[in-house]
């Protein structure tokens, strides 16, 4: 199909981004990889001294370092599922033609356009505070005892928080893909009398599975990443019951400046989240084709 | 299904919309109405809705004590600067790769959203000693490259989607009626994925608007963009709750007030209708 | 919205030229964003009115992020600040590495003597001063002085913690949201380690032994956190577990808590009817203690500091003394009134009748930060310095770790003892892998 005109375009169009990002990787890589292997705390900067893999040993026999990897993965899969499934839900609601619709849709994809730290900060204290919070006070409004958020479901409250932010990037590219169903096939269906069930199945869902597929890949990279929210909400906290993978790194880079420590942190997280992803393109990768 | 409603149905699926649409937009509703209160109101319990004495004393500290309009300015520059530069560079690779597809096309997109996989905190110090050798501290171009470069991946990913969309066969028609490379991108691609383009665009911008640590860690003042100006309020000793939520309603504002004039192209996306 | 965009870009370009325009010095000064900060940073024509070279940019960050700039920033040599606010745990550290310039450039009438001892000694390393104190503070009791009369009791002025649990047993009433005790619970070196240390040294504990083993497997400190976690979980308010100085701050305002232990600045806030609705109830007492010589109090200050390798060290330090000067505490009184004076850092502040008239915690915060001794802050001999922190560089990495699992022992995720074997355990590996242990 590709004429040597176009792969031969090709190369030369692909090639800048190839380029600058490759520099962009490889120059902090080479660095990372560097300071990781020395003994620098950036608080005893004069004394630097080359330590071989000690510091990737320090980091993997660090006994918080399976829970945060546990609650790395629980973060990541939880706030997929809600956000894949309430997005697929919410993008069906909005693509209705309703009143109101373009007020609609932006209330809908509002809560992407704040700050993690603020988002966190007013879920926190201004919605889930245990006596002063908005639900406490509907939970006692209606007879109940409030839920301690943060003490008793700490990862589930992370969740929750961390879900809210990214609901509406999936509710929106899955929007998009609903919309440029044809008219044609929707007449088609409703004239065949399918039931709604069995129009999602067979003509939705198939219809917007390589978005659902785009949504999963880049909300990964994003949710593995995570930091702000449970820095604000629970410091990790209690115990390392919302420790993941970036909340470890961050301790040993600026709380105890330990820099050889945390590069060691950056590499094994990014060997990691390659795991995470080469897996991810093995399962749902061939709707990426066609 | 969305041929033959009953009016009941249309009715029930309106209010279900707005429910929804209500509850989700409920938590930055709050922190607006949080702006206008004093701080021992915002605290209150039982909660006040509406009925509380509205002032604008958060706005008007804020404004003493902060130069708003500076930090929106580098926000601006940063993040609209950083993307336009992005696309510039995204637009061809994604088209290239969706339209003129080598055998290792998906292993270099994995190969690029890989390379955002690094936690940042891991890499703050070797960056950080980068930019003080270069002078870059605390520069509109440094941070806006950073931005640039985290952000690339992400739109050649979102355009190379959008782009798949595209009908084959209409550059094949195109193709076959002679038409050159040049014109082929201008006169047939280019109208259909401005949409596209426009919602990868709007994205970018918003998560770079909203990115707060390499911005926070890389500029001191001059180049310092909103997520600072956020910081200056938050968690200080004491009451924070009214000012920062007036904080917050400033640095969201301008995002919103860009997504409200984009949302047609922003969920229109790829409509192909017409040009069929 | 072009228009929009023009405006602000017009805007922004002005504020961006107007700056540099000048031939002057223009000093960088990251500082906290608290209150007293804010003030300072209103007030400042008092200073460039008199030196009218010397222009000032304030970068206000809050606590957590301003700190792991500066400390970057210092540690790299990035030369980003002018002027920094540190804190009585970086001041010793910093300068001991030669990061700091020692200030004995402050002008004859600063009168560095009459700074408190104890906030001067924190601030000084090897007979200098190398950070000029903003604010100090310590900790101390406040309480509700109409529950406690309800409960039929008296708080005394130096009370002990036994007196504070049955204190807090009877203040209680959770069917009407009362709690008798607010404490800190949040994890953080700076969070609820702040105050666990500090009562720590009041229960006879200790961080390190004097071989820096860590001591985490003493009976004192399994008093101390059993004391901690049984006290919270009979009168302490759901969720504690989160809670820094904030939340109890607007537990305690609202008229949630009997008592709350914590910093002393928190007495302004608790007694301005603006921002308390209990302004006129609250009594003041000592840090508990246990009999055993040491209160639980502790001692910080915000301090001005010069990172060594500026360039305008003496129009920085020029500044600080200014800021940190007697005349400085007068003037705020004169435009804002004695209350929003910064405390805790001058001997004659707490001669001045005004002041004394105008804060009615005054006293207390001036013997609480009299009664904190940073140099020998525990009952038994330790190798260190530092109240309610150890002044070693790895100390906030290891506070952090502690703090967590205190955090889960409060919330009962983790027993006391699997919280303090767990913080005996990681402690000894990061204080092996320092080097302080051979």
């Amino acid at each position: 199909m590709a004429t040597q005109q176009t792969t031969t375009a090709g190369r030369v169009l692909v090639a800048p981004s190839v380029i600058l990002l490759f520099v962009w990787m490889i120059v902090p890589l080479v660095m990372t990889l560097y300071f990781s292997s020395l003994r620098y705390s950036l608080l005893d900067p004069d004394n630097v001294s080359f330590v071989g893999l000690q510091n990737y040993t320090a980091f993997l026999t660090d006994p918080d370092f399976l829970t945060a990897l546990y609650n790395t993965l629980v973060l990541v899969i939880s706030v997929l599922i809600i956000s894949v499934c309430g997005g697929i839900l919410v993008a069906l609601l909005m693509d209705q033609p309703v009143f109101g619709q373009n007020v609609l849709r932006l209330m809908v994809i509002a809560p992407f356009f704040v700050i993690p730290t603020v988002s966190a900060l007013v879920w926190k204290n201004l919605l889930m505070n245990p006596d002063s919070g908005l639900f406490a006070w509907i939970a006692r409004s209606l007879g109940f005892d409030p839920i301690v958020w943060f003490t008793n479901w700490p990862m589930l409250s992370v969740i929750v928080i961390v879900s809210w932010e990214w609901l509406p990037f999936a509710s929106l590219i899955l929007l998009t893909a609903l919309q440029s169903l044809d008219e044609e096939q929707k007449e088609a269906a409703s004239l065949d009398g399918a039931g709604p069930i069995s129009y999602f199945g067979y003509i939705v869902l198939p219809h917007i599975a390589r978005a659902i597929t785009v949504v999963i890949l880049i909300e990964t990279i994003f949710l593995l990443s995570v930091f702000a929210e449970i820095y604000v909400t629970t410091a990790g906290g209690p115990g390392n019951a919302t420790t993941n993978i970036p909340f470890l790194v961050y301790k040993q880079a600026l709380l105890n400046f330990d820099i050889g420590g945390a590069s060691a942190g950056g590499i094994i997280a990014v060997i990691l989240a390659n795991i995470v992803a080469f897996f991810l393109v093995r399962i749902i990768g061939r709707n990426l084709e066609g | 299904m969305a041929m033959k409603q009953s009016t009941g149905k249309r009715i029930g699926v309106t209010v279900l919309a707005w429910v929804v649409a209500f509850l989700i937009f409920f938590p930055i509703l709050w922190t607006f109405i949080t702006s206008f209160k004093s701080e021992l109101d915002a605290i209150a319990m039982p909660p006040k809705f509406l009925f509380f004495n509205w002032t604008l004393e958060n706005y008007f500290a804020v404004q003493e004590r902060s130069n708003y309009l500076k930090f929106a300015y580098n926000s601006i520059v940063l993040s609209i600067g950083a993307n336009v530069f992005g696309l510039l560079i995204a637009v061809p690779a994604a088209w290239s790769m969706a339209f003129a597809p080598g055998k290792r096309t998906k292993d270099l997109l994995m190969w690029m959203l890989s390379t955002k996989m690094m936690p940042a905190v891991g890499a703050l110090v070797p960056i950080y000693l980068l930019f003080r050798d270069l002078h870059l501290l605390d520069s509109l171009f440094g941070v806006g490259v950073v931005l640039l470069l985290i952000n690339l991946p992400l739109l050649i990913w979102m355009l190379y989607t959008y782009f798949k969309e595209i009908p084959v066969d209409i550059l094949e028609a195109a193709r076959m009626d002679g038409a050159s490379l040049l014109n082929e991108i201008l006169y047939v691609l280019t109208p259909m994925a401005v949409p596209g383009i426009a919602s990868t665009m709007l994205l970018a911008v918003i998560l770079s608007w909203n990115e707060a640590f390499w911005t926070l860690n890389l500029t001191t003042s001059n180049a310092a963009p909103l997520p600072a100006f956020i910081a200056s309020y938050s968690a200080p000793e004491g009451f924070f709750w009214a000012k920062l939520s007036a904080a917050s309603t400033l640095a969201i504002a301008p995002i919103l007030i860009l997504g409200w004039f984009s949302q047609k192209q922003l969920v229109r996306g790829l409509t192909f209708g017409a040009v069929k | 919205m072009k228009v929009l965009v023009k405006g602000l870009l017009g805007a922004g370009a002005f504020a961006g030229f107007a700056l540099p325009a000048y031939a002057e010095t223009t000093l960088t000064i990251g500082t906290v964003n608290n209150d007293n900060m804010i003030t300072m940073q209103k007030l400042t024509d008092d200073f460039t009115k008199a030196n009218p070279d010397i222009k000032l940019n304030w970068v206000t960050l809050e606590e957590n992020v301003l700190r792991q700039k500066v400390t970057t920033d210092i540690a790299t040599k990035g030369g980003q600040f002018d002027v920094l606010t540190i804190g009585t745990y970086e001041a010793p550290i910093w300068a001991k590495k030669g990061w700091l310039v020692p200030l004995d450039k402050l002008g004859a009438d600063y009168d560095v003597d009459d700074l408190l001892p104890a906030i001067r000694a924190g601030l000084s390393y090897d007979g200098k001063l190398y950070a000029a104190p903003f604010y100090g503070e310590s900790s101390f009791i406040m309480y509700r002085k109409d529950l406690m009369e309800k409960a039929g009791l008296t708080m005394p002025d130096k009370p002990t913690w036994e007196f504070i649990r049955q204190a807090a047993d009877k203040m209680t009433d959770k069917a009407a949201g009362v709690y008798g005790i607010c404490l800190r619970g949040k994890p953080g070196w700076g969070e609820n380690m702040a105050f666990l240390s500090a009562t720590a040294n009041s229960f006879g504990a200790r961080w390190f032994d004097e071989k820096w083993e860590p001591q985490f497997n003493s009976p004192e400190w399994k008093n101390t956190l059993d004391f901690y976690v049984s006290l919270m979980k009979a009168d302490g308010p759901p969720g504690a577990s989160s809670n820094g100085f904030n939340e109890n701050l607007a537990l305690f305002s609202d008229g949630k808590c009997g008592m709350w232990i914590d910093a002393t600045v928190a007495g302004g806030f608790v007694t301005n009817p603006a921002k308390s609705k209990v302004a006129d109830k609250v009594g003041f007492a000592l840090a508990p203690d246990a009999g055993l010589g040491k209160r639980g109090n502790w001692l910080w200050s915000w301090a001005l500091a010069v990172p060594a390798g500026s360039n305008k060290v003496d129009a920085a330090e020029k500044f600080i003394a200014w800021a940190t000067s007697k005349h400085y505490l007068d003037y705020v009184a004169s435009k804002n009134g004695w209350a929003d004076v910064p405390p805790g850092t001058r001997t004659s502040l707490y001669k001045n009748p005004d002041y004394l008239k105008a804060a009615p915690f005054a006293q207390m915060t001036l013997d609480s930060i009299n009664s904190a001794d940073p140099t020998h802050p525990t009952v038994k001999p330790v190798p260190y310095t530092g109240v309610q922190f150890v002044a070693i560089p790895e100390f906030q990495g290891i506070g952090e770790d502690v703090g967590q699992d205190f955090s889960a022992a409060l919330a009962g995720s983790m027993t006391v003892d699997a919280a303090l074997a767990k913080a005996q355990a990681s402690t000894e590996a990061a204080m092996k892998k320092a080097g302080y242990i051979k």
